[in-house]
């Protein structure tokens, strides 16, 4: 059992989740609210990744990302060390990985919200940011939460775009997936088969919490 | 401290309206569905822009296209009660009365949640409520925002007759409460003429027909849009008695009426919705005849109109009775104003919900 492995990828997966939150609940919002031209475009750029294959993705990351990008450039001057084969580049290929699982569902939480209940909250004096934090949030909740899960999931179990643009470094960049992989190719089937029960309990915990969590809101709004 | 609105829009549907609401006066905008009536109510409320507008509440301006004013809803003091209702349904009763306050006071959520009858439900939530109560609670919200404005958005479409008739009642007796201007928008036209003082007939976007309830109700010209049968005259009686065969005895200033379905106490002062296609005239006093209303009075005006009825006015006591009957009866009849006549109505032909509390304080039965 690789406890290093376990505690990056739940690292890992706790850094997306973090960091793709408000940006699911501005865009799933924007999405969901706004009629604007090229909304067709940012909805299918959305979903793209999940239909590409992570290693493409990762290609493309790896080029982008990578020493001599702008954006390697930038962050080896500022940082001291390069964006690609680290936790840092990790948790950027997984946002951008993770786009559609998380603004999908926040979009449609936020779409299942009448437009007459964001209108009575503007009516009610509410200022914008006062109605989102009061009213949009609240109502949408199952959906972010949905896009929390889903997300946190989903990079627990990812494998090619780490390797990809992680390759498979101890304590920085090798994921309990990884390290799964990394036991069958050394005939380790002991340590690969509680790693690979462990990640189930772990998807299977996730789920049921999503089930009984939106069941308990399902109830609260009768 | 009035409400002027002024209009005018393209799309989505041509717009060319402008009117004027008092303190403590009701406008009722009637009209069929895509009239625009309730664009012109989101107008006022900032959820809607056209081309071209003026909305001023008070003295305070929140919408001027020509001088580039336009408050965004949340900064508009106006209470509105949706179709809907759109309730916060993750917040209790107090909770989204409270939402509407600058400052959450459970104190005076408690007293607005009383004024609409709603003691003792504070903490339930709206999915637990009926249509009735929730409509309430709509009501409690919009006035929590102590508005300068209050709009009503067919805000009683949504429930069953019997509950109408109540919440229609409340409203009245609410009245008495409501300093600012009210907005009713309706496609009703009994409501119309028992809750609102004036009324702006909307078609097409424009304003058809406009004046006191009274004048409106009785100009088959200003109600073409709505319908010409929908004329009608609303005559103030106080309930005496109910009889044993279930018709109640009302006293009006011309004479008895006899009424089925009424449910008011004794002592109630209420107002009786007369159709003006539901009244004879006869120049006796005519016997043998089943109606049980009889009302003398003497013709007022004789109102001819485009098609083959005229629309008479008959003075009874201080009230007026509207009857429409053929150009060519009134010929045969000789009616001229100034001479006598009776108006003669059917029991039968009152619906129970044209029956309604008169506004202001219920006075206590006997």
């Amino acid at each position: 059992m690789d406890w290093t492995a376990l505690s990056l990828s739940l690292r890992l997966a706790g850094w997306t989740v973090l960091v793709l939150l408000p940006v699911a609940v501005l865009t799933g919002r924007l999405l969901a609210y706004r009629a604007f031209r090229g909304k067709g475009l940012v909805e299918a750029l959305v979903m793209l990744p999940l239909v590409l294959p992570p290693t493409v993705l990762g290609f493309y990351l790896l080029v982008g990302l990578g020493r001599s990008s702008p954006v390697g450039e930038l962050w080896q001057a500022l940082f001291g060390h390069q964006l690609v084969f680290s936790f840092e580049g990790l948790v950027v290929a997984s946002v951008i990985f993770n786009l559609p699982f998380a603004i999908q569902p926040a979009q449609r939480g936020f779409e299942a919200i009448p437009p007459e209940v964001r209108e009575a909250a503007a009516c009610c004096g509410l200022s914008p940011a006062a109605a989102l934090w009061r009213v949009e949030l609240p109502l949408a909740w199952p959906g972010l939460m949905t896009a929390m899960v889903l997300t946190f999931a989903h990079t627990l179990g990812e494998f090619g775009i780490v390797l990809m643009v992680g390759g498979a470094i101890p304590g920085e960049t090798k994921t309990i997936a990884i390290a799964i992989y990394d036991r069958v190719q050394a005939f380790d089937d002991r340590s690969a088969a509680i790693m690979s029960a462990v990640l189930v309990a772990i998807a299977l915990f996730t789920i049921a919490l999503t089930f009984w969590l939106s069941a308990r809101v399902g109830r609260r709004l009768g | 401290m009035a409400l002027e609105v002024m209009a005018r829009a393209e799309r989505p549907i041509p717009l060319q309206a402008a009117f004027r609401v008092e303190p403590g006066e009701v406008l009722a905008l009637v009209g069929h569905s895509g009239s625009g009536k309730t664009t012109l109510l989101r107008t006022i409320a900032g959820l809607w822009r056209p081309e071209a507008a003026r909305v001023a509440v008070a003295g305070e301006v929140w919408l001027d296209t020509a001088a580039r004013v336009d408050l965004p809803p949340h900064r508009r003091r106006a209470g509105i009660v949706f179709q809907s209702y759109a309730l916060f349904p993750h917040m209790t009763v107090a909770q989204n009365v409270m939402a509407a306050m600058d400052r959450p006071d459970r104190a005076e959520a408690a007293r607005l949640l009383d004024l609409v009858h709603l003691h003792g439900l504070a903490d339930r939530r709206p999915a637990q409520l009926s249509g009735g109560q929730q409509q309430r609670v709509a009501v409690a919200r919009a006035l929590a925002r102590r508005p300068r404005a209050l709009l009503l958005d067919e805000p009683f479409s949504a429930v069953d007759r019997a509950t109408r008739e109540r919440l229609h009642a409340e409203i009245l007796a609410l009245r008495a409460h409501l300093a600012m201007p009210v907005v009713l928008v309706t496609h009703d036209m009994t409501e119309a003429q028992l809750l609102a003082d004036r009324m702006a007939v909307i078609e097409r976007g424009r304003v058809v027909g406009e004046g006191t309830t009274a004048q409106v109700m009785g100009d088959p010209e200003a109600l073409r849009a709505m319908g010409i049968r929908e004329v009608a005259a609303l005559l103030p009686a106080v309930v005496a008695e109910h009889g044993a065969d279930g018709l109640a005895r009302l006293e009006a200033a011309a004479g008895p009426l006899f009424l089925p379905g009424v449910e008011a106490a004794p002592g109630t002062r209420v107002r009786v919705r007369i159709m003006a296609h539901e009244v004879i005239l006869s120049r006796a006093r005519p016997e043998g005849l089943s109606a049980q209303n009889i009302l003398p009075g003497t013709v007022a005006a004789i109102v001819a109109g485009r098609g083959p009825a005229v629309t008479v006015h008959v003075r009874v006591g201080a009230d007026e009775i509207l009857a429409r009957i053929t150009r060519r009866a009134a010929e045969q009849m000789a009616l001229r104003p100034g001479e006598s006549v009776h108006a003669i109505l059917k029991s039968m032909s009152v619906a129970r919900d044209h029956v309604a509390r008169a506004p202001g304080p219920a006075r206590p039965a006997g």
